[in-house]
């Protein structure tokens, strides 16, 4: 099928401010998004920038704005779309170049929240134990790639780029919640600032937005409802 | 920012080997450490790794590191060197209890330790039946590792160096003294000296059409330490894994079957009962991607054209498929439209894994010789390198169990070596090779387009240089290969600029590509008998008298050296392998 691309152009050493550029080309239904940028850059116009390494949703490289929805453009289908396909960089984040972005402020963010895992007990010479009840408890936050694609549909980020945002509150809940860990409290205490927890409105973009299915807002009324419970 | 880094480890790719060496090396006292990568660590490879890490626990029913080590030595079809599997499965047990107490969200057992599975290969009592031995993270054992070490990495503050592409290896008098690397951001060339710097960046996949691999995966450092004068190991050994999505080649991995899913050819017959009559669909990947192409060559396949087969959940309990397969499920149903659940899944073999690379001695030190030379400064490890582990074929799980055992082991070589060394002064002219590199594709003639290229590459790589092979097609891919460089002079890039410029990067990784076709291919015509992966249509047989030998292939001129290095044997005898 011919399909009509649109995308939000920037190049810094050349363009005064980012401009749409439009493009004619034939697809299949079941190509990726990322298939259809490829193609562009490899037939049409090499220097199209964006970011991409493993083409199937687990790396998470590519997450853009297509057709208003942030998602990874290697796993949304252009039969799923149509013929008019729409793709900008993600919001709230400096753009650097056509849709790549600059990562630092959302990796700040996520390091901000102490995401890995703390308990300063002697490790026995196995493995802790953990029940698979518990185990369960913080399963879905295990699968977030760091894509952005939360925290950038964020209303609440887009407004104030501070907001520790969806993502770093996903990986403080994956140890939060974790039976194993000793660093809740500590956790807590950075997203009890101005900044923090507190600022989510409970928009649920987030949770829309995530490719990994990642229920988001559950996961932060969870840390919410912590905080409450636990104090920091 | 300055452009030229002092550190006493570099660690160059920051997938599960790069970043367990970091975090070994920087546990030395004194000692600095720095990642480069050309990604940002949590885009690298690892994390697409699905089905588990194969460690001897003995959780789920008795198990020994013996029965792993003589698995590794069976599945490499007596290619591995034996000293090494043995040391490797005692360590891969040690390694997984260590990701656990690093947090790792293992599955667990109804006791509340670690989940096991079983997986391709892997036996009880030296290959009586199938065991469960792969410790696992749903289907998602692999991206568990890459954020599990990626957060300690956070926690030990470790510096990395993102999006930066090292294109050069800097070398004198026979030792390695860091390396020069591209930044993406501004196109600024960069030195990082070094005292020891430790390579672990990955495969290669990318030189065929249809693979489980990045984009990334383009064997940079292998084509790069090949250019510097290094032999690459047993490159003729590379992997298809049986279970890709059909024409995608998006992996669905082997804890599927090892949840009992099972093969079937277009008849619906469960065809592996004929091959492997024992162990069947978990048979090793070599012999179920080859009896899956014969299968579909002897008219068995599946679909219109009957060229592919099926992969069969529909039996297994749904909620296991969506507990302990959640991600290929989802693959299934995003990119096939095809529900496990309730349909049969087109599959085929999809390139996957090079078992060798940059040879190593146990210890990860990279050696320059059949007589185990060393490179002072230099270590390798995870599939970039070659410890001679994987033999002929590597099975399931050993992939991850190679990143963090020898990962470690690369940290802590290289952090003791550095630790009792001084930084010598750098060669004079130390970026001139690098910026000549980018120069020349910046400055190309652009007769050639990069894509075409690339393309042309790894449709005949796929038609001549993968699971079946001989010496008729492999000769015409040699001649292929050729013409393929002589036109590689003529890319160059539209666009001109400095920042993010990935499409001048692109061309460069063709070129390394080139490089990794050329290892492969020859060495491959080279070695006149099938044994793992390596399968000679014209020397069916295994020949022990003559090739129970290591290759290593060096460039020489245009073409290429070809030498040997001794297999270490042991106490396990070669024998036929029947499973």
């Amino acid at each position: 099928m011919q399909i009509n691309v649109k995308i939000k152009r920037y190049n810094p050493e050349a363009d005064a401010r980012p401009y749409w550029a439009e493009y004619k080309l034939e697809a299949r239904g079941s190509d990726r998004v990322l298939d259809v940028i490829n193609h562009l850059k490899w037939e049409v116009d090499g220097t199209l920038a964006f970011r991409r390494s493993c083409a199937h949703g687990i790396c998470g490289s590519d997450a853009m704005l297509i057709n208003g929805v942030n998602r990874l453009a290697c796993k949304v289908l252009v039969k799923d779309l149509g013929e008019r396909i729409t793709i900008e960089p993600i919001r709230g984040l400096p753009v650097l170049k056509d849709l790549i972005v600059d990562m630092e402020p959302f990796f700040d963010a996520y390091t901000a929240v102490m995401p890995f895992f703390i308990n300063d007990d002697p490790p026995p010479p196995g493995e802790r134990y953990q029940s698979a009840e518990d185990r369960a408890v913080f399963d879905e936050t295990t699968k977030c790639i760091l894509c952005a694609a939360c925290t950038t549909s964020c209303p609440v980020f887009w407004t104030n780029g501070r907001y520790l945002g969806p993502a770093a509150i996903v990986n403080a809940h994956r140890f939060i919640f974790d039976s194993r860990d000793q660093g809740a409290a500590e956790r807590l205490g950075v997203l009890n600032q101005a900044n923090g927890l507190w600022r989510c409105r409970t928009a649920y973009n987030c949770t829309e937005a995530c490719p990994r299915d990642i229920p988001i807002t559950r996961a932060i009324e969870e840390v919410k409802r912590a905080l409450l419970w636990r104090g920091a | 920012m300055n452009r030229a880094h002092k550190f006493d480890v570099i660690v160059v790719g920051a997938g599960g080997a790069g970043l367990m060496a970091a975090r070994y090396a920087a546990q030395h006292p004194g000692v600095s450490v720095a990642v480069i990568s050309k990604l940002y660590p949590t885009r690298s490879h690892t994390g697409a790794a699905q089905g588990g890490v194969g460690a001897a626990l003995g959780n789920v029913s008795e198990d020994h590191p013996e029965w792993h080590a003589f698995d590794t030595i069976k599945g490499g079809d007596y290619l591995t060197d034996q000293d090494v599997a043995e040391r490797f499965a005692v360590e891969v047990v040690e390694a997984v209890y260590e990701l656990e107490h690093m947090g790792l969200p293992f599955n667990r057992t109804p006791e509340g330790k670690i989940a096991q599975r079983k997986f391709g290969g892997h036996t009880r009592e030296f290959g009586k039946s199938a065991v469960e031995r792969a410790c696992y993270a749903a289907d998602r054992t692999g991206h568990m590792i890459l954020q599990t070490l990626y957060q300690q990495s956070i926690k030990d503050r470790v510096n990395f160096f993102n999006e930066f592409h090292v294109l050069d290896m800097i070398m004198e008098d026979g030792a390695c003294h860091g390396v020069v690397a591209y930044e993406l951001a501004t196109g600024d060339i960069h030195t990082f000296h070094a005292k020891a710097t430790i390579i672990a960046t990955g495969g290669n996949g990318r030189m065929f059409r249809v693979t489980s691999n990045a984009h990334a995966l383009t064997g940079d450092l292998m084509s790069i330490a090949y250019r510097r004068g290094l032999p690459i190991e047993d490159p003729e050994f590379y992997q298809f894994h049986p279970t890709g999505l059909y024409k995608l080649g998006v992996l669905l991995t082997e804890g599927a079957r090892g949840e009992g899913a099972i093969l079937r050819n277009g008849d619906g017959e469960r065809f592996m009962e004929r091959y492997a009559p024992t162990i069947k669909d978990l048979a090793p990947r070599d012999m179920v991607s080859r009896a899956m192409y014969l299968e579909i060559r002897e008219g068995r396949g599946a679909g219109p054209d009957k060229d592919y087969i099926h992969l069969d959940l529909t039996h297994i309990d749904a909620h296991i498929v969506e507990t302990r397969l959640p991600d290929i499920t989802e693959f299934s149903r995003i990119y096939l439209g095809v529900d496990p659940i309730k349909e049969l899944v087109p599959i085929q073999p999809t390139a996957h894994y090079a078992m060798g690379g940059i040879p190593t001695t146990i210890d990860t030190q990279v050696i320059s010789d059949g007589r185990n030379t060393i490179v002072p400064g230099l270590y390798a490890a995870g599939e970039v390198a070659c410890a001679s582990i994987h033999g002929a074929n590597r099975l399931g799980t050993n992939s991850l169990g190679d990143l963090i055992v020898f990962g470690r082991r690369a940290g802590i070589e290289a952090a003791k070596f550095a630790a009792s060394e001084s930084f010598t002064d750098l060669p004079a002219g130390v970026q001139d090779r690098t910026r000549e590199l980018v120069d020349t594709v910046r400055k190309g003639k652009r007769k050639e387009r990069v894509s075409h290229l690339r393309r042309e590459l790894q449709d005949t790589m796929q038609d001549y240089a993968s699971v079946f092979r001989t010496q008729e097609f492999l000769s015409k891919q040699v001649g292929i290969l050729r013409d393929l460089q002589e036109r590689y002079r003529g890319v160059g890039v539209e666009d001109e600029g400095h920042k993010f410029n990935t499409e001048l990067l692109e061309a460069i990784e063709l070129g390394f590509l080139l490089d990794n076709a050329e290892q492969l291919v020859h060495a491959a015509l080279n070695r006149q008998e099938s044994r793992g992966a390596h399968s000679r249509e014209d020397f069916k047989e295994r020949d022990d008298a003559t090739w129970l030998k290591h290759t290593l292939i060096y460039k020489d001129g245009d073409g290429v050296r070809i030498d040997y290095k001794p297999v270490t044997l042991g106490k396990y005898e070669p024998k036929p392998r029947t499973y």
